[in-house]
Parts: structure tokens; C-alpha cells; sequence
């Protein structure tokens, strides 16, 4: 039976003045992609700032295998082993390829160096640019960065928020053929709003709708279900 | 391992040999002087760039710590000795303080925001201005005091060398930070500090780091600053030293450390110059405004500073002659028929 390695039990966060989330529950299990699907503005990236403890939940509970992360602050939550792809890939535009990746080798240790180079083996094109500054790179290869830079520690979960996001075809499916790949080492969540992707890799999903969960399940299953994507997806 | 020697090095080598050999070809008193003071701002430029450039910290309360190392050196220099190794243990007593005000006042305040930061630095060099103005006894208040430098330091030349020294010093130890992981953490943290936060940082630990090198750097300068001047009153703790050094650091170019340098030549010899003209031309007596529209220009045409500026300049000629390489001969003939 799989674990569940992260929950979140009606979570309610505020930005400010703005109720965004206002009860979200969703749960994430070990060795799975599961996505959070949902219209634009429904509320799926703060749903990760919330996990991350950047924008904190101010009410509700979130769980880390077990564990409540609620309260943690945004670095000591990536130490416990969750990596963070933000939208917009969220490199350091300033540091070449090389130190993007050190600075997000919290140990520089052997296991590391192996992580290392089992990412530049997945994207062979960070190797080739390892001395160019990230602000130089293509959208795909900045998104590639993002990933191998969240892949570099050992995470059991990675939260990666909308990686196909202004990424020509072609590249959308390189991402995607790396998520799979990457789903062999560890346990992902995913934003996305391109269902043929999201459908193609995920293994569960969980509908947010308006800041609050709606609908949960079996990825096989919402593929059938036009009626749910045609109401919250807008699809069909 | 042996480091491949590239023409930063060798620029850097050239540069210090010219510096080390100029007194011997021109001795000018003045030249002296006003190489010695460029020397110190620029230690003290360096040190904002540590803030500014490599973390993205804006403070206004930098004087505190230039202040806090020219009153240490001062004051034990007129109240215990004028030995020369009372003039170094002042230095390492005033990076001390400099290290204890700059680590609380940065744990205080560098859990805000930018802004607030920079007003909270702004109050805290406020207040250890009251200090020095009320303490009388010791700091004689705004009219400040007087005091005698160690024997050797009372020729200009051996002082020009010994702030040389400390100037090149500094430059490797710091350009030598800005390059070790701390540093490239800082660099992330001034580009984005909640990306650096996900990454598993600790980022008000990095930002009190680089506060206190850049609070005892500066220190040093002001050290050196009070010597230079064997004077010191409560000017050393102004806003106009903040200013000089955010200035310098943006007309020289941010994060570049050599940038900071050379604003600090480039506005010391302004300064020089524009009041020296004074003299002749009465309209210079009001030299400042002439160096409030030099420094409007500056930061419109040259946002990036001056080696920031360079830089761009060399990248992009660099690209075009890469692009013009790649391009055949007969296509580019082709291309302009057209046109």
C-alpha cells in the first residue's frame, strides 16, 4: 500500500487582505505525480507557496510524511526534503548554469555529485551551457535548470508549478519526458494547466475550483468524466 | 592547481605597480593626499558593494560604521598612545565594535523589508550621531578633536602605502567572499530571497553575514580616514558619508567591487577639482550643484555605473562579432542586395 507523504486538511491562507485558499484538501502519495488541476486564479500556486511556507496557511493543517510543516519557515520546509520549480522557472539569472546548481547543493557530498550527473545525463543541454548565465538561456533550458536544481538534493517530493508554461511543443514534451523519468526517484506534485500533459503523467488529481477543493481522484478516471472537465476545466 | 592568468590579473598587477611606483616619479603632496583619500573611499565603496551590490541591501546607516572606526582610533590613539601598535589594536578594536553594532543592528532589522530596512539603518546612525554629538568628554562633541599619528605615518609617503596595502588586502579578501558559495548565496538572495528560501536557506543569516563584513570593512576605512586627517568630529558619522558611498558604488557600478574603486577616483577627483576651480571661476564656489547634475547624468545615460557600462559594451561587440563569423560572406552580400 502507498503512503501518503503530504496532506493537506482544509487549508484556508490569506494574501493580505484576499481569502485565496479557503479549504483545500489534498493528499499526495509516495512514488506518484499527482496534479492540481484547476482554471486560472483558482488558487493552485499559492497552494504550493502554501506548502513552501511562503504564503503560510492561516488555517487548516498541512502534513509532511506525518508531520505538521504548517508552521515551518519556507527553508527549513525545503530541508525536510520538498523542492520547489516555481512558475516562471525562478532561476538566478545572474549565476551561470554551474552555480545555480551549488547553490542548490545544500552538501556537496557524493550522493550529490551522482544526483548530479544523473541530471545532466537527463538534460544534456545544461552540460553544454554549464558556464552561461542562467539569464541567457532559452525558456526550456531555464525550466530544465528549475527542474535539475530541485532534483540536486535528495527531495522526496518536488512541487513544480506549470512547467509547460510559454514552452514551445517540442520542449513541453522534453519536460515531460524528464517528469517521468524523475517520477522513478522521488514523488511529484504538479501544477498544470495543459491537461494533455497533466493527463499523460499523472497518476491523481485534485480539481481546485475558487480557492477550495472540488473534486479528487483517479487521473484514469477524470479523463473519462467529460462532465468535470467540462465544468472545471473548461474542456470538451 | 595552477589558475590560468587572465588579463584581470594582469590588469590588476599593472594597475598595482603603477600605484607602488607613483611616488617615486611624482611626489606631489597633493597628488599624495589625494590618492590616499580615493585609496580609503574606495575601501569603504567596496564595503557598500558587499550591501548594495552582492545582497541588494540598501542601508542609509553605512556612516555608523565608517564613524564607530574613525572615533576607536581617535580617541585611543589621543587618550592611550601614538604608538603605531596602538593605532593597529584602535583598527582591530573599531572592526570589533563595527562587527558587534552591524550583527545586532542587522538581526534587528533585516527581518524587514527593503524599505523599512533602510529607514530603520537611517534611525540607528541617527542615534550613534546624538552619541557622539552629547559625549563630550570623549568625543568633544561637533567640535571634534585633534590628535597626533604613530611617528612613521607622519610622512604622507609611508601612509600612502600602508592605506595602499590595506586597500589591496581588502579587495582580494572580499573579492575572494563575493566568489565562495556565501557569496553566490548572497548574489541569489539579492536576485530573488524567497526563490533562495525554498532552496533551504536561511537568508537573514546570509544578509547579517554580509552586513557585518561590510560594517567592519568600513570601519577599517574610518580608521584610516581619521588618521589620514589626524581630526575627527561627528561629520564621520553623517548622512553625506552614506551618500558618498551609495554614489560611488552606483556611478563605479554595483556588484562589480572594482566599480566602487573607481566611482570613488572618479568623485574624489571631482570633487577636487571642481572646488579647486573655485579659485578662479566664482561660479564653481557653488561646486556641489555642478556634482548633483554630473551625478543625475551619471545615473541616467550609465544605470549600470561605469564598469557595468564597459561590460555591456565588450559583451555586446562580442556577440556581434560572433554573429558576423557565423554569417557566410555570400549570405551577407546576399542580405544587403536586398536591402
Amino acid at each position: 500500500m502507498m503512503n501518503t507523504l503530504l496532506k493537506l486538511h482544509d487549508v484556508h491562507t490569506h494574501i493580505g487582505q484576499y481569502h485565496i485558499l479557503q479549504g483545500v484538501n489534498f493528499e499526495a502519495m509516495e512514488g506518484q505525480v499527482s496534479v492540481l488541476l484547476g482554471r486560472n486564479g483558482a488558487g493552485k500556486t499559492t497552494t504550493l507557496k502554501t506548502i513552501m511556507g511562503l504564503t503560510p496557511a492561516s488555517q487548516g493543517d498541512v502534513q509532511f510524511q506525518m508531520q505538521s510543516i504548517k508552521k515551518s519557515p519556507t527553508h527549513k520546509v525545503a530541508k525536510l526534503g520538498i523542492g520547489y520549480v516555481p512558475e516562471n522557472q525562478g532561476i538566478f539569472s545572474d549565476l551561470t548554469v554551474e552555480e545555480n546548481m551549488k547553490v542548490a547543493m545544500r552538501k556537496e557530498d557524493t550522493a550529490a555529485m551522482e544526483r548530479q550527473q544523473y541530471v545532466l545525463e537527463l538534460f544534456p543541454d545544461l552540460k553544454k551551457f554549464w558556464k552561461k548565465a542562467g539569464g541567457h538561456l532559452s525558456g526550456g533550458q531555464k525550466q530544465m535548470l528549475s527542474m535539475a536544481r530541485a532534483f540536486i538534493n535528495d527531495s522526496q517530493l518536488i512541487l513544480i508549478d506549470e512547467p509547460s508554461k510559454g514552452l514551445a511543443p517540442i520542449v513541453v514534451e522534453k519536460v515531460m519526458e524528464a517528469i517521468v523519468e524523475m517520477k522513478k526517484q522521488t514523488s511529484i506534485v504538479l501544477v498544470e494547466q495543459n491537461f494533455m500533459m497533466a493527463s499523460r503523467i499523472g497518476d491523481t488529481y485534485t480539481l481546485i475550483d475558487d480557492g477550495k477543493t472540488v473534486h479528487s481522484g483517479n487521473m484514469k478516471e477524470l479523463i473519462q468524466n467529460e462532465e468535470l472537465k467540462r465544468k472545471y476545466l473548461g474542456i470538451g | 592547481m595552477m589558475k590560468k592568468l587572465t588579463w584581470k590579473h594582469l590588469s590588476f598587477v599593472l594597475m598595482l605597480a603603477i600605484l607602488v611606483l607613483l611616488p617615486f616619479v611624482n611626489d606631489s603632496r597633493t597628488l599624495i593626499i589625494l590618492l590616499t583619500q580615493i585609496f580609503i573611499f574606495g575601501i569603504l565603496a567596496m564595503s557598500y558593494d558587499i550591501l548594495l551590490g552582492y545582497t541588494g541591501i540598501v542601508s542609509f546607516g553605512h556612516a555608523m560604521f565608517f564613524g564607530i572606526g574613525a572615533y576607536t582610533t581617535a580617541v585611543m590613539l589621543k587618550q592611550v598612545d601614538t604608538t603605531l601598535s596602538i593605532f593597529l589594536l584602535s583598527i582591530v578594536v573599531g572592526m570589533f565594535l563595527a562587527g558587534i553594532v552591524s550583527f545586532v543592528v542587522g538581526l534587528l532589522t533585516l527581518r524587514l523589508k527593503s524599505h523599512f530596512f533602510a529607514m530603520l539603518t537611517l534611525a540607528f546612525s541617527g542615534l550613534f550621531l546624538v552619541v557622539a554629538e552629547k559625549w563630550r568628554s570623549i568625543t568633544y562633541g561637533n567640535d571634534g578633536f585633534t590628535f597626533r599619528a604613530p611617528e612613521m605615518f607622519k610622512d604622507r609617503i609611508t601612509f600612502y602605502f600602508f592605506v595602499l596595502a590595506c586597500l589591496v588586502v581588502v579587495f582580494i579578501a572580499l573579492y575572494r567572499f563575493v566568489q565562495s558559495p556565501t557569496g553566490r548565496i548572497l548574489i541569489a538572495v539579492r536576485e530573488n530571497e524567497q526563490r533562495t528560501k525554498s532552496l533551504g536557506f536561511q537568508t537573514l543569516h546570509y544578509k547579517v553575514i554580509a552586513s557585518i563584513i561590510a560594517g567592519t570593512v568600513a570601519s577599517l576605512a574610518g580608521s584610516l580616514y581619521a588618521l589620514s586627517l589626524r581630526f575627527v568630529n561627528t561629520s564621520v558619522m553623517t548622512m553625506d558619508i552614506t551618500l558618498d558611498a551609495l554614489l560611488m558604488t552606483i556611478i563605479g557600478g554595483v556588484g562589480t567591487l572594482v566599480g566602487p574603486l573607481l566611482g570613488a577616483a572618479v568623485i574624489e577627483y571631482a570633487q577636487h577639482t571642481l572646488s579647486g576651480m573655485a579659485r578662479d571661476y566664482p561660479i564653481f564656489e557653488r561646486w556641489i550643484i555642478f556634482f548633483g547634475i554630473l551625478y543625475i547624468l551619471a545615473v541616467i545615460f550609465f544605470p549600470k555605473g561605469i564598469i557595468g557600462s564597459i561590460r555591456f559594451i565588450i559583451s555586446n561587440w562580442r556577440r556581434k562579432l560572433k554573429a558576423k563569423r557565423k554569417t557566410p560572406p555570400a549570405l551577407s552580400h546576399e542580405k544587403e542586395g536586398f536591402e
